[in-house]
């Protein structure tokens, strides 16, 4: 019985095998740092609106404080977007006949909500709560960035389980005043002797509990 | 399972060569046949054999689903989502804290009587029902169907708007027909209206306006599984009617008359409550240690029966007999008892009794004759109990009727043509009344009969028109609980559907089609309200939940047995009788479309989806039947086919029936669910009788039993014992459980709190309440019969039930069972993924996202307290059923793990809450969804490391052990062994 493959296949084969752990591996580093990427993690776009509304102005040329419209954030899970009524309480004299309010001023008319297209959001299954953040000298540009910058908001963190934890992990690093929780242009002090002892002081105050490792128990999140 | 038939002779003989205490789960268990360990050594039963199943999955529509969820799978990931959108309100309302739940003052309407609520809502949705500390008939509790009742609101079967004759209209339409047929009504003559019983003041005066109105017309009352016979039975010794209560925290000595008053009826949380907090012992000092002793005469083994200290198994139709045995002995003049027939165990009942003035209770049942009640007021006035223990009041239910002639009466005037307008509220009477009342033969004589029901049921069907009823939730109204404490109800949420309360098609007859349920109660309440302050008194009772100083009035009445002297019933001991007795689970059958209350395993049967026919293994024996055989029982030439369940414990000659199920016409979840004991159930003895046939069809039914379910392999797993032993030494639960501990596994660093929970066997009752508030706190899902009989229940805590010693008057334990929190938790090591791992504070951690399924943690749980969700169980698609999850908990899809989490909702909310305080989670501040729904305070939950904590101390209590302590798997759930309270002087049972 003669050959059915020409000894000169002998390299394709090899070649083969080392081609598909290669493929393997690459292809394994190329999802790895995919899914973590920019563009899946959604970071890279401005969503788009039914009503044309810029934090930039709002915040940062007027200085609107966070809680005007998210009323709940000390409060609850929730942070809240505004409803329509708190829209009105300034456009209803401030603007009032720009097409820009327009779809505000319809949704008062009819009774109809504004549908608002979610920026940041988490799965399900994970659990966040605004208040305890909050409450404990998280500030909103942790998470949310500056938003004072912004004109359609963007999200500016993964928001992985990943970016979770390595915050959770150390906690101490995070924590600002409370007084400055809302301010988005507080920087903490630059000289890292300073800024370890201020924080110090602050997680003792505010009883931060870094010697528990608790909050990066599952369940804490997920349940 | 096919079940191989043995005879109960052999059963017997094999549980009499067990040794030691002898504690027993099922026949099959005594059995100990070749199958029955072949269905054990299956790790889930029947599981394999799924595919096998030519009605179910083949092997090629398997291939062919997963080649399509596969090729789903990847086009999922390839589409970016669409964004998730945010939809605020337009007005926010002041006091909605999105994301934070709020709770609201109720009451839950039963059968006409009111338990007080606390309504969480979310948003607007109500979510969960929990006990009000400060009503009289809830002290914090609730029962089973006050859970189960947030269900029926968002049942998706509900009807959507008016009916007539199967068409859809509105209620404009029926305003209009209305208006039509009230044009001849002139002063009413023709025109009557049938309700249950009624305790609502504003509709009691609503009804009495329509009687001023129409002078002529009559109002009937019918309530299935009511207390007539209690009203009857005060008549016949009062001369009168009055309402007696009963009170438990004042009595050392019970006697209850076939009576379930731990678990049955309007009272049963309250009187649980009282009952057990004399009971207690665990946590107490040693030199308080005491216990009540209750006795029960019953026929079926009732929850009360279980807890029994002494429990005297007797046809229903003998407790009159038996009672009379009592008066006789207590020096009552009254004949036809046979003292001598009870020996022993009557005359040290009675010496307890007698020991006992003043401080003892006699209780009949609701459902027993009313002659025994009558006997029961007299013996309480004998033993000098009036006014200490029992005490009267003015009937709380307006106007009680003899609600059986009520009904006869109304059902012959239709057939005789004379009803020309009726009227119904509720109560399904086509489904429910009596076999021999024609109703529905009747109601086609009525020209214009109109049907107020909750759901489309056997009687919306019939009549011209149905209007949907609102539920309590949606719908403003008022209600009396049953010492008459008033509670204002008021709606969570707007009504879902075009429904109507009571009140407002009510407020229709009275010419007023369109008054909103709100104006009708606020301008009763104004009207009759005796204060200044209105607005101050309305806000008040709406906060609180009830009104102050609306208890019925003491009436003083004495009793005499001079009505009741001769003898009701006299009954050969040899005839077989017939018990019906209102289902633990559906009640008298409104809760027929309730899954959870469907499919929650019967305390002591464990029986789910079905009812069946009761009796005793003596009698099975006797007629050859064993379960699941199906027979015919003949009654008053009316037959129905059941069922066999042998019940150990049941009385010999005795089968019971449970009423509410069998209804044909329900939803999808109810429809022809186990049998309509109705048929054969006549108004002349509507509870029990004798005279009843059996006819063995040869063919079996099978039954979707839990009971055989996470068997554990014949361990001691309960430890029981006597307050007598306790005393006289404290350490036998030591040293039964005690086992040398060693480990292989390193210490884990505890921080923060120490969660942990006790079980008191001593005060489980059995009712089921925290099993379905574990459904509803946890978004639980049902999973039908099929699945229930493959073992593949997804209920997350179960209420094991063990049998102790003979078959025929068999101790019974209940062992509720959830997640014990093991502290080397023998399921986290083998889960490959990491999805089940220990938390600081002593949780075992679920995590639903990162379960894969291998069930690995499954097998190794020696509680088998984990349960896969094999198939989507959790209906997602379903908008109305949508509103009903707790937004605090994951609903988790096909092929995940789940199981009891100690509520970690609750815990991270009080952590959060506690942090934001800057302080320490209180003692008392997380209850678990169990423990806050259990009417006897069985579980206990908290810091066992906070040594003040009520946990920690009662773990400090020498009843304390572990469930297979042998493992040392450490579990944080710790059980408190039973302890019971016989009379030393009673040795043998009769």
């Amino acid at each position: 019985m003669s050959q059915i493959f020409h000894p000169s296949l002998n390299f394709i084969a090899k070649a083969m095998v080392l081609g598909i752990v290669i493929l393997l591996v690459v292809g394994s580093v190329v999802s790895y740092v995919f899914v973590r990427s920019p563009y899946m993690r959604g970071t890279t776009i401005a969503r788009e609106q039914p009503v044309f509304f810029s934090h930039e102005h709002h915040v940062g040329e007027l200085g609107l404080d966070c809680r005007y419209c998210h009323v709940n954030v000390e409060r609850s899970s929730f942070a809240g977007v505004p409803s329509t009524d708190i829209c009105m309480g300034c456009h209803s004299q401030v603007w009032a006949k720009s097409p820009a309010i327009a779809p505000i001023k319809e949704s008062m008319e009819t009774g109809e909500p504004i549908a608002w297209n979610r920026v940041n959001n988490i799965p399900d299954y994970a659990f966040f709560n605004h208040s305890i953040h909050i409450n404990k000298g998280i500030p909103c540009k942790e998470c949310h960035g500056r938003v004072d910058k912004m004109g359609w908001t963007r999200k500016t963190q993964s928001l992985s389980m990943e970016w979770c934890l390595s915050c959770h992990r150390n906690r101490e690093e995070h924590v600002v005043p409370r007084e400055e929780v809302f301010n988005m242009e507080y920087e903490l002090p630059k000289d890292p002797a300073e800024r370890e002892a201020l924080q110090a002081a602050l997680v003792k105050k505010y009883h931060v509990d870094i010697n528990q490792f608790q909050v990066t128990d599952c369940s804490v999140c997920h349940r | 399972m096919d079940e191989k038939r043995l005879s109960i002779a052999e059963l017997r003989k094999r549980l009499a060569e067990k040794t030691g205490k002898g504690y027993w789960r099922s026949f099959n268990e005594i059995a100990d046949t070749e199958e029955f360990r072949e269905f054990l050594g299956q790790e889930f039963p029947s599981g394999a054999a799924y595919l096998d199943d030519p009605t179910g999955v083949t092997r090629r529509t398997f291939l062919k689903i997963m080649g399509a969820s596969m090729a789903l799978a990847g086009l999922t990931a390839c589409t970016a989502t669409n964004p998730e959108k945010i939809v605020p309100y337009v007005e926010a309302p002041e006091e909605v804290i999105p994301g934070e739940p709020l709770f609201y003052a109720s009451a839950f309407p039963l059968a006409g009587y009111g338990m007080g609520v606390v309504v969480e809502t979310h948003e607007g949705r109500p979510t969960k029902i929990e006990g009000n500390e400060n009503h009289p008939a809830s002290l914090g509790a609730t029962d089973v169907f006050a859970q189960a009742s947030i269900l029926d609101l968002y049942d998706p079967d509900r009807t959507r708007q008016p009916e007539r004759k199967g068409l859809m209209k509105t209620w404009a339409d029926f305003v209009k027909e209305l208006a039509d047929a009230q044009a001849s009504w002139g002063d009413g003559e023709g025109v009557r209206i049938l309700t249950g019983a009624v305790t609502s003041p504003t509709f009691a005066s609503q009804i009495q306006a329509f009687l001023e109105t129409y002078p002529q017309a009559q109002w009937h009352q019918y309530e299935p599984a009511g207390r007539n016979a209690a009203h009857l039975g005060a008549q016949l010794a009062f001369g009168e009617t009055v309402d007696v209560l009963y009170h438990f925290d004042k009595a050392d000595v019970v006697l209850a008359l076939d009576a379930d008053f731990l678990s049955s009826g309007p009272t049963a949380v309250r009187y649980a409550k009282d009952f057990m907090a004399r009971r207690r012992v665990a946590g107490k000092p040693e030199h308080a240690v005491e216990m009540n002793r209750l006795y029960v005469v019953e026929p079926y083994m009732s929850n009360t029966g279980v807890i029994a200290d002494h429990r005297l198994p007797l046809r229903a139709v003998d407790v009159e007999h038996f009672t009379r045995a009592l008066a006789q002995k207590l020096g009552l003049d009254v004949e036809g008892g046979d003292p001598e027939k009870y020996g022993e165990w009557l005359e040290t009942l009675v010496a307890d009794l007698e020991a006992h003035k003043g401080s003892s209770i006699v209780i009949p049942g609701d459902q027993q004759d009313p002659v025994v009640h009558a006997l029961a007021y007299a013996i309480n006035q004998a033993l000098g109990n009036f006014g200490q223990t029992v005490t009267t009041i003015e009937p709380v239910e307006t106007q009680p009727v003899d609600q059986i002639e009520s009904l006869t009466q109304l059902v012959e005037d239709m057939q005789s043509g004379a009803v020309k307008s009726l009227i119904i509220f509720d109560g399904n009477p086509v489904y429910t009344a009596p076999a021999d009342i024609p109703f529905n033969e009747a109601l086609k004589q009525t020209p214009f009969s109109v049907y107020v029901g909750a759901s489309l049921d056997e009687t919306a069907v019939e009549t011209l028109w149905y209007i949907p009823r609102s539920h309590y939730l949606e719908t403003w109204g008022d209600v009396r609980a049953f010492d008459g404490v008033v509670t204002i109800m008021q709606p969570m949420i707007e009504p879902l559907y075009q429904s109507k309360s009571e009140y407002e098609v009510m407020a229709a007859l009275l010419g007023e089609p369109n008054a909103a349920g709100h104006d009708i109660v606020k301008g009763y309440w104004q009207a009759h309200a005796q204060t200044d302050d209105f607005d101050k008194f309305w806000r008040v009772a709406l906060n609180q939940g009830y009104l102050d100083g609306t208890q019925s009035p003491k009436k003083a009445v004495t009793a005499s047995a001079a009505a009741v002297a001769k003898p009701f019933n006299n009954i050969a001991s040899e005839e077989i009788e017939i018990v019906f007795r209102p289902s633990p689970s559906l009640w008298d059958g409104r809760f027929a479309n309730n899954g959870w209350l469907q499919e929650v395993p019967n305390a002591i049967t464990k029986l789910t989806w079905d009812n069946a026919a009761m009796m005793a293994p003596a009698l099975a024996e006797r007629l050859n039947l064993s379960d699941g055989d199906l027979i015919v029982l003949n009654y008053f030439d009316r037959s129905v086919e059941a069922p066999v369940l042998v019940l150990p414990g049941h009385a010999d000659n005795s089968v019971t029936v449970h009423l509410g199920y069998g209804r044909h016409v329900a939803g999808n979840v109810g429809r022809d669910v186990g049998f309509n004991a109705y048929a054969i159930r006549m108004s002349h003895k509507p509870w029990q009788d004798t005279g009843v046939i059996f006819t063995y069809t040869g063919k079996t039914y099978p039954l979707a039993r839990t009971q055989d379910h996470h068997l554990m392999e014949g361990r001691h797993l309960v430890v029981s014992g006597t307050l007598e032993e306790f005393k006289k030494h404290p350490e036998f639960v030591k040293e039964e459980t005690e086992y040398e501990k060693i480990s292989l596994y390193p210490e884990f660093a505890y921080r923060g709190n120490a969660w942990g929970m006790t079980v008191d066997l001593s005060a489980c009752i059995g009712c089921n309440a925290c099993v379905i508030a574990c459904q509803a706190e946890n978004n639980i899902p049902i999973v039908g019969k099929e699945e229930v009989m493959r073992s593949r229940e997804m209920h997350w805590m179960r209420i094991d039930r063990y049998f102790i010693g003979d078959m025929d008057n068999p101790d019974v334990v209940y062992q509720p069972v959830m997640c014990q929190q093991c502290e080397g938790a023998p399921c986290e090591v083998v889960c490959p993924a990491a999805a089940t791992v220990h938390s600081r504070e002593g949780l075992n951690d679920m995590v639903y996202n990162r379960c894969i399924g291998t069930r690995y943690c499954e097998n190794n749980c020696p509680y088998k307290v984990r349960h896969f969700n094999f198939f989507q169980y959790v209906d997602v698609d379903t908008p109305s059923l949508q509103l009903m999850r707790n937004p605090n908990v994951t609903v988790r899809s096909r092929g995940v793990m789940e199981k009891c989490t100690y509520c970690v909702q609750r815990i991270n909310a009080a952590r959060i809450r506690s942090k934001k305080e800057n302080r320490p989670i209180r003692d008392g501040e997380v209850k678990t969804a169990c423990q806050a729904v259990c009417p006897t305070d069985a579980i206990v939950f908290g810091n066992i490391k906070d040594e003040q904590s009520q946990v920690a101390q009662l773990k400090a209590s020498p009843l304390n052990y572990e469930l297979l302590g042998e493992l040392n798997v450490q579990p944080r759930t710790t059980y408190l062994a039973r302890l019971k309270n016989p009379n030393p002087h009673l040795t043998e049972e009769v």
